[in-house]
């Protein structure tokens, strides 16, 4: 186990000094410096916002303080807005995000295992098709097309949720929404399939024919060995509900760590974009792994001494 | 009960009669199609997708507008019996709009799926037909490369290179081939250990020969449905970075960066988003459902 954990945690280390290499890297080649959009600036002025910035500095040097300053956890200022730095702004910005996130978390793990469980147990039958084309519906349908559906529907035409804005917990409600439906559709086709797989295990007709009433075989015998593959789903659902979280934010005015990132692209504001990827691919990493270590400790049967991922 | 014997009649006395085989033999892909026809979702989105692309082809010409020229006195206009799909805010025919962009979304998805095939089968193929340490090599590259998020550093390379559609599309295969790559490396590690393939070997064919002619012939179904679910995965990412500004440059449309045109104006003008996004959801759907019934279709153990 601790052997796993410590070939794991190298990997993911590599893959963020790539991630960090190459922010870093691009921005520079990036076209055009980041006070290009200005005002012409007189170059004395623009040498000293170089040396401000350390840009004066041979490209080895900056990379070396650049990767010293985000072991530190320090991503440096921002080049648009001159009073906050990118610490400021995710501090700012990702409690946010990370409330809205879990709302969606909780939407798409909740009702998806449940429809799951509903067309499983009704296999065939009309659960069973409502279910999935519910399930076909929200994978095809993008979370911003989604979020503007909904927003049109719902709180424009009918005036059910309000449009826009992060005030109180019906303002939520929309956005959490458009985040969790695609989401929400992986987890119940895959709880559907991992729940066929399971009831047609042995020792469920065991359990029948030792009598048990079909609710106690549902929820002591099914339900918890079917949802061990949606455990795993859960990486990937948080990477989706961040990179989802960026159009989301941006079409409610959420003001949160994603539409932060987004307003930072459209402005070329290049160390808020280096930062916030550098901080979203942490925060990704370290919570794949989380997930992958509690899936070794869930179920037993997974040895994960072996170091072999997913096979 | 008694049964009188003029009800009896001898048949198959002849061996040769017995053995005879009734039904015509099937190749492999005619039995996949038998079984894919049985799918009637998957029936549905192949005819979604024949007229979806059938519109990209010839939509553009049904119309007499194009979707390029501005017509500034028509702006803003419902749908009519003039301007089918109504026209957006610089008076733009959204139908010659919208199938112009079927046909940069389909085809950025289809490059994408292309680029995917090619890379990943030459990169696993080699992984896993090599095996031992190249494998290891190759697949711990893949291993990290994947770890890195896939629209992070999607988003990361169109701001670094400029909007454009070749951009895109590098960007998109840049970490896009891992999936196609780990599939058929884990298909030729599997297939290269069987008679035939020794067989080959016995008769002095070379590895290029063992790979084009025996092992990608044989993985192409798992490739086959690889790509078919990688095309809806593109025109999402196409339509995802549009719709974050990073798409096309206008005057190019694509749906992406039709329904982020349309957006501000959902209140008002809610055809400018409405034709779009519901054309992306139809094609996305098509893929998925096709791809979903190609893989139960080639899958044996649905097999009755």
């Amino acid at each position: 186990m601790a052997k796993y954990i410590g070939k794991r945690l190298l990997y993911m280390i590599i893959s963020l000094w790539m991630i960090v290499t190459a922010t870093f890297f691009f921005m520079r080649i990036a076209p055009g410096n980041p006070f290009a959009s200005e005002k012409k600036l007189p170059p004395e002025i623009e040498a000293n916002l170089n040396a401000h910035f350390g840009l004066d500095k041979p490209w080895y040097a900056q990379y070396w303080e650049y990767l010293v300053r985000i072991v530190n956890w320090d991503f440096g200022p921002s080049f648009k807005y001159k009073s906050q730095t990118v610490n400021d702004l995710i501090n700012e910005g990702f409690p946010v995000s990370f409330l809205l996130g879990m709302e969606a978390i909780f939407i798409a793990v909740a009702i998806g295992v449940l429809l799951g469980i509903i067309a499983a147990l009704k296999h065939n039958r009309w659960p069973d098709y409502t279910a999935m084309i519910i399930a076909v519906l929200g994978i095809s349908v993008p979370s911003f097309i989604m979020a503007s559906f909904l927003q049109y529907f719902l709180a424009i035409k009918m005036g059910i949720f309000p449009v826009a804005r992060w005030e109180t917990f019906m303002h939520s409600v929309l956005p959490a929404l458009a985040l969790a439906s695609t989401p929400m559709a992986f987890i119940a086709r895959l709880t559907r399939s991992s729940m066929l797989e399971v009831l047609a295990n042995d020792y469920i007709k065991t359990a029948k024919s030792k009598g048990l009433s079909s609710g106690v075989i549902t929820v002591k015998h099914t339900i918890r060995n079917a949802l061990l593959p949606v455990v795993t789903y859960m990486g990937p659902l948080t990477a989706g509900i961040l990179t989802g979280s960026f159009v989301i934010e941006k079409i409610f005015g959420i003001p949160g760590l994603g539409a932060h990132f987004v307003t930072s692209i459209n402005n070329r504001d290049y160390t808020v974009i280096m930062g916030v990827t550098v901080f979203y691919s942490i925060l990704l990493l370290v919570s794949i792994l989380l997930v992958d270590i509690a899936y070794g400790i869930i179920d037993p049967r997974i040895k994960l001494a072996g170091g072999k991922k997913g096979e | 009960m008694q049964i009188s014997k003029d009800k009896f009649k001898l048949v198959g006395t002849q061996l040769s009669e017995a053995e005879k085989i009734s039904k015509p033999s099937l190749s492999f892909w005619k039995d996949v199609f038998i079984r894919f026809r049985k799918n009637k979702l998957a029936l549905f989105g192949l005819v979604l997708l024949g007229l979806l692309i059938f519109m990209a082809i010839f939509g553009p010409y049904m119309t007499p507008y194009d979707y390029a020229s501005n017509d500034l006195v028509n702006k803003n206009q419902p749908p009519s019996s003039e301007h089918w799909f109504g026209t957006d805010d610089l008076g733009r025919d959204v139908f010659a709009r919208t199938w112009e962009g079927a046909r940069i979304s389909i085809f950025i998805g289809v490059a994408a799926a292309l680029i995917d095939l090619i890379i990943g089968v030459i990169w696993g193929g080699i992984a896993g037909y090599k095996g031992g340490r190249t494998d290891e090599f190759m697949m711990r590259f893949a291993d990290i490369l994947y770890g890195v998020p896939y629209l992070l550093l999607v988003i990361l390379l169109m701001v670094v290179l400029g909007q454009g559609l070749t951009t895109m599309i590098i960007a998109m295969s840049i970490t896009g081939w891992i999936n196609m790559s780990r599939i058929v490396r884990g298909q030729v590690l599997s297939l290269k250990s069987q008679e035939y393939v020794l067989a080959a070997k016995t008769l002095g064919a070379n590895t290029n020969r063992i790979m084009a002619k025996h092992l990608i012939p044989n993985s192409m179904g798992p490739i086959l449905v690889t790509m078919t679910l990688t095309v809806p995965s593109a025109i999402f990412t196409e339509a995802f970075l549009s719709f974050l500004g990073l798409g096309l440059t206008p005057p190019l449309a694509s749906w992406g960066t039709m329904a982020n045109d349309g957006l501000p104006a959902m209140r008002y003008y809610p055809w400018r988003l409405f034709f779009p996004a519901t054309f992306i959801c139809l094609t996305i759907f098509a893929f998925n459902v096709v791809g979903d019934g190609l893989r139960d279709a080639l899958d044996p153990r649905m097999r009755k």
